[in-house]
């Protein structure tokens, strides 16, 4: 487990923000997992708080604050997988769509996505 | 060439109803909350059905159903049983074409596979288990000369099943075959992005089992999947999708101490080794062909070869004309039996890998052909088409480590076959890789130092019912495809027997 540093390593969009303020309405506090592999995988899942069981092998990588949600919003991944996402900051963002897995935003019509950009030099050197 | 109607035009092979409900204890039934939500196809974007939106009061009842069904289901003769799926097959062949229109329609491949692959290796795969049931045998063992071993296979009762989008009829069968050729009651939930096609086809067998062997529950992942995944009433849960999913049902599994199979994708390295080049015919033809099998399925498959590693000798030849065969791939109406790659399965998948494109870039992957998506034009301008890609990169980069599942490829050089292995094993996954070489030994021995389940050797993307299937790493548990998926369907009865007339000698 490699502790969050200072440096923003995931974000949210507004649209996203949103969407995550109306779903913890519906279903409690939320946290997501980073997902791989095929399907629906490359995806982020988002799950109420607790339903998904993290271990000692996800690494925290930040919370998301949510205007108008009291408690943030962790977002997670596996080590492994995050061993070749370390260098790439995230946003989380959502778009029209359907499914899947078991993420909570699928019957909404919408899905979540991943958009990603390069950590530049400074942001890289501090994290 | 010829073109299909679209289904809802009259001289469409196929129609499609209104509405589909669940299907329980052998006829169709309306959601418990009366809900439904809508089906479009990715050809155009437009809806073409509604489909029940299933929730824990429609899994409980499938699952009663379930239960009725499979303890008569389980006791039925191998016989009777092998019969059963031979009829099925049979019944699925002679509606081989509607079948076929019915899934490209619903998952926008093209007919062309739907036609020469899809249904046909699902017709296949009902009868290879059909078979592979018949011969199966239990084992004896004499323990001493009074007492005897038998060795009996029983099936789990009522098992679950979730099915993926990518081939949604094919993945259903490949599924469903060797569970109730085992005999057991299934409770199966389709992909929300996919959920009518299955319908199609059964609306054409249900006949053929008794009522409540086969359930289909119809929905959303959290809201009918996670009930059945996580329910107390099931034997086992089989699961194909990707990593984070495989976890949570896994940890369901876990509570209820039963087992899982998963298959959870790959990162598939296809490598070309200097030799391929040697000479200029009819091999090398095939070799250029297998780099371009990323584009198959427009790259919706877990083992899409979407890495593929050149050797320096052969490096820019090679890839140039790899780049030129896939600059060929005819791309069109996915219902035209002239094209080759149709559309992705929705627009979230769409999006993913249009973003997935964007890091590529700005992680300094060069484009050397595609790249964008793909406006065909017409009524395609709604669906979700994107252009055959191939990135030049190495293998650090986040598209040469995650499943873009898309018509994406990322291409990287190699000098000798040390490096080949060792590029070609890092990764987190390892279910698909090929190795090209005219080198028997070479071949042989990447084949066997690459770590994944399935390793095509000159070739790639064949799927005949008799190999087995399924993940090293994180691609997965178990295997399917091969007899070996019926004891992942059964437990094992032993009858510890004695013979003898005589105390044991204990008390």
């Amino acid at each position: 487990m490699e502790p969050a540093t200072g440096v923003e390593r995931v974000a949210l969009t507004p649209a996203a923000a949103e969407l995550l303020a109306r779903l913890t309405a519906i279903h409690g506090p939320l946290m997501f997992h980073q997902s791989g592999g095929c399907c629906d995988g490359s995806a982020p899942m988002c799950y109420p708080e607790g339903d998904f069981r993290l271990g000692g092998q996800d690494v925290h990588l930040g919370d998301l604050t949510v205007p108008g949600l009291e408690k943030p919003i962790g977002f997670h991944m596996s080590a492994s997988q995050y061993e070749y996402w370390r260098h790439t900051h995230l946003t989380v963002d959502v778009v029209k769509g359907r499914g899947s897995g078991f993420s909570v935003e699928a019957p909404e019509g919408v899905r979540f996505l991943i958009r990603s950009r390069l950590f530049t030099d400074e942001e890289y050197a501090a994290r | 060439m010829a073109k299909y109607a679209n289904p809802g035009q009259p001289d469409s092979v196929v129609s499609f109803k209104p509405r589909y409900d669940h299907f329980i204890g052998g006829e169709y039934v309306a959601p418990a909350k009366g809900q439904y939500f809508e089906n479009p196809t990715p050809i155009t974007g437009q809806t073409f059905t509604e489909v029940a939106r299933g929730t824990s009061e429609d899994v409980e009842k499938a699952l009663d159903a379930a239960h009725a069904a499979a303890p008569a289901w389980g006791k039925t003769s191998v016989a009777e049983r092998a019969a059963i799926l031979n009829k099925i097959a049979d019944r699925v062949e002679s509606n081989l074409e509607l079948i076929a229109i019915a899934e490209s329609w619903e998952n926008g491949k093209a007919c062309r596979e739907t036609l020469a692959a899809d249904i046909p290796l699902a017709i296949d795969h009902l009868r290879y288990f059909a078979g592979a049931l018949r011969a199966q045998e239990g084992g004896i063992s004499q323990i001493d000369e009074d007492t005897v071993a038998y060795h009996f296979h029983e099936p789990l009762g009522v098992v679950g099943q979730i099915i993926p989008w990518n081939f949604p009829i094919l993945m259903a069968i490949w599924k469903l075959a060797p569970a109730l050729a085992a005999g057991n009651a299934v409770v199966l939930k389709p992909a929300e992005q996919t959920p009518a096609s299955i319908h199609v086809l059964n609306e054409l067998v249900q006949d053929l089992l008794p009522p409540g062997v086969l359930n289909i529950v119809n929905g959303f992942g959290v809201e009918a999947g996670k009930p059945l995944a996580s329910s107390n009433r099931i034997r086992k849960i089989a699961f194909t999708g990707e990593t984070t999913t495989g976890r949570l049902i896994s940890q369901y599994a876990s509570e209820n101490l039963i087992p899982v199979t998963l298959e959870l994708g790959g990162k598939s390295p296809n490598v070309f080794f200097d030799d391929v080049a040697a000479q200029n015919d009819a091999f090398y033809d095939k070799a250029l062909e297998g780099f371009a099998m990323f584009a198959l399925n427009q790259g919706e498959v877990c083992t899409c070869p979407s890495r593929a590693l050149i050797q320096g000798g052969i490096y820019e030849e090679f890839l140039q004309q790899a780049v030129k065969r896939t600059e060929q791939i005819k791309q069109g109406h996915p219902l035209d039996t002239d094209t080759m790659i149709g559309a992705q399965a929705s627009n979230d998948q769409f999006e993913k890998i249009l973003s997935y494109i964007d890091i590529g870039r700005q992680e300094g992957a060069k484009v050397l052909t595609g790249g964008d998506r793909a406006d065909l034009g017409g009524e395609l301008s709604g669906g979700y088409y994107i252009q055959p890609t191939v990135f030049e990169g190495h293998n650090a980069m986040r598209i040469f480590q995650e499943e873009i599942f898309g018509p994406v490829v990322s291409v990287a050089r190699f000098s000798d076959y040390d490096e080949a292995i060792t590029i070609a094993n890092d990764t987190l996954y390892g279910l698909g890789a090929a190795v090209w070489s005219r080198d028997g030994n070479t071949a042989y021995r990447a084949g066997r130092d690459i770590q994944a389940g399935r390793v095509w050797v000159n070739n790639y993307h064949a799927y005949p019912a008799h190999a087995a299937f399924g993940g090293y790493k994180q691609s997965g548990i178990g295997r399917e495809n091969h007899k070996m998926m019926l004891d992942h369907y059964q437990q094992t009865k032993n009858l510890l027997v004695s013979y003898s007339q005589n105390a044991q000698g204990f008390f």
